[in-house]
């Protein structure tokens, strides 16, 4: 029984990195870029709900909804200002510029919000107005309807962008653009437009990955996002990037192994199993556990 | 017949490489024209230049009268200019049918189902392969394939670079099969070969480029005749 609640924790934990890991892997296998300032559009994500229903007195869900709208501006202007212009450029230039985009972010934050944390109202109180747990009890066991949500909204959010990426015209647009960009050209397909709806849709679901995360861990700080975006960037690796089925995967089982460390090893070794894991994995499959391997084209 | 392309004096440069050196070409419409000539010679980055992947720093790129120098490629498609380039280029992880909706890209959905039968027919080959995987077709039905992709654009200009590339004798006879159809039906081509041979018996005029330069030009047939052509490009 014990083991199951924390198999759950740890389901629904991942369930939040595999949707920061989708953003990660979309972007790479389209424009071919990390970008790293993603675990960051999360935490501005996370501040933006916070002042909907905090100052704007909104509920938890249209707070949602608004967060959603900024960052998918945001992850907008952040390609288009800083990761358009370096299209011809080197990857380690581009890669130095997300970093940068990444501490903008970050010390925006701080300058806007201050740096004492916010104390974030989960977007489904973890009790209810009797002051019981709202959660789903199964004899023993129970599950909080917040991690219910969580792996509810991972599965719909994954199985939608498949759904997206498979039948649509822009979404196969995009598996193009990710195969070859010249011939995507060639076919009449606008490739800036496809990038742009890409950090659109990532930086969404960021907002989204925000909301619930804060909704778990309710302190909210300028590095909130940072932490669980390097997680999630594992992740993403791990299933192998630029693979939706693996981003889902991955964002699982890093989030499983992390509870699992924290249960039976320790809390504070809990990373290094998870990167240990990482390790060894990439080991034994460099594409990660769903990437296929393509050899550079000389 | 009108003239549909017009290139005028364009000058191409890889960095401090000065690729094209004032070439001058036409093509009218309902043609077959050829440029042919040797590895390197700039056949490639001419048509790229065409088809907007490349920029011309100075001279002019006409397409049925109107300016098309510096305009993004994305955006000549839906004018009716379909680049089928080199090494074919389609896109190997996705199906046979998916790639051929990419060609129609830049056309209204409702008319898809129209093309796919309509390139079907050019090449039933595809027709039984619609939803395999691309990368699991055999060279030349992947010449086939990106074909049939640019044809879902209903192209007024249709340009084939070096279509019979890495393919057996028989399958360059059939592509070069498809060709002359292709052009029975009214299609205009350009079209970029090594293989001069088989470029010149299909072309109505042909341009020979030499490192940048056009040096000659005439009807196929004429080329074909050439003492210089033959000595450099027909083997004797």
């Amino acid at each position: 029984m014990e083991f199951l609640s924390y198999l759950i924790s740890g389901v629904s934990l991942g369930s939040v990195y595999a949707i920061i890991a989708l953003g990660y892997t979309m972007v790479y296998g389209i424009a071919k870029m990390l970008n790293f300032a993603h675990g960051d559009v999360i935490m501005v994500g996370g501040y933006i709900s916070f002042c909907g229903f905090a100052y704007l007195g909104l509920n938890g869900w249209l707070a949602l909804l608004l967060a959603m709208c900024v960052c998918t501006v945001l992850g907008i202007v952040i390609e288009g200002l800083a990761y358009r212009p370096l299209r011809q450029a080197t990857s380690l230039a581009v890669l130095i510029t997300a970093i940068g985009v990444s501490y903008l972010l970050q010390n925006t934050a701080l300058l806007t919000w201050g740096a004492t944390p916010k104390v974030y109202s989960p977007l489904i109180p973890l009790t209810n107005a009797a002051g019981e747990p709202n959660a789903l009890k199964l004899g023993e066991l129970s599950i909080s309807y917040i991690s219910l949500l969580t792996m509810a909204a991972c599965i719909v959010i994954m199985v939608g962008l498949t759904l997206f990426t498979s039948r649509s015209k822009m979404g196969k647009a995009m598996r193009a653009c990710s195969e070859d960009k010249d011939a995507a050209r060639l076919m009449g397909i606008n490739v800036n437009t496809t990038i742009s709806v890409t950090f659109a849709i990532g930086s969404a679901l960021a907002a989204v990955a925000g909301v619930l995360l804060c909704s778990f861990n309710p302190t909210l700080m300028p590095t909130t996002g940072s932490m669980p975006g390097i997680r999630a960037f594992t992740a993403a690796v791990f299933g192998g990037i630029g693979s939706i089925p693996g981003a889902f995967l991955g964002g699982l089982l890093i989030g499983v192994i992390e509870a699992m460390a924290k249960a039976y090893i320790s809390t504070q070794l809990a990373n290094s199993v998870v990167f240990a894991v990482l390790i060894v994995v990439l080991l034994v499959r460099p594409a990660g556990l769903l990437g296929k391997y393509v050899p550079e084209k000389v | 017949m009108a003239e549909l392309l017009n290139v005028s004096d364009i000058n191409v440069y890889y960095g401090a490489i000065h690729a094209i050196k004032g070439v001058s070409f036409h093509v009218e419409g309902g043609e077959i024209v050829t440029l042919i000539g040797a590895n390197g010679a700039g056949k490639s980055t001419t048509l790229q230049t065409v088809s907007g992947l490349l920029h011309s720093k100075t001279g002019s790129i006409t397409f049925e009268g109107k300016s098309i120098a510096g305009v993004p490629a994305h955006k000549l498609v839906e004018r009716g200019l379909a680049h089928v380039p080199e090494g074919r280029r389609i896109f190997l992880q996705m199906t046979v049918e998916e790639n051929l909706e990419m060609g129609a890209f830049t056309q209204p959905n409702a008319d898809t189902p129209e093309s796919l039968e309509r390139v079907f027919e050019q090449f039933p080959r595809l027709k039984e392969r619609r939803r395999q995987i691309a990368g699991t077709l055999s060279g030349g039905e992947q010449q086939m394939l990106a074909m049939g992709r640019a044809l879902m654009s209903k192209p007024k200009l249709l340009m084939l670079d070096e279509p019979s590339m890495g393919l057996a004798p028989i399958l360059v006879e059939q592509i070069f099969d498809i060709i002359r159809s292709l052009h029975k039906a009214g299609t205009t081509i350009l079209l970029v070969e090594q293989n001069a041979q088989m470029a010149l018996s299909v072309a109505d005029r042909a341009y020979v480029l030499e490192t940048g330069r056009i040096t000659l030009s005439g009807t196929g047939a004429e080329l074909a005749r050439s003492d210089e052509v033959k000595k450099a490009y027909l083997g004797g």
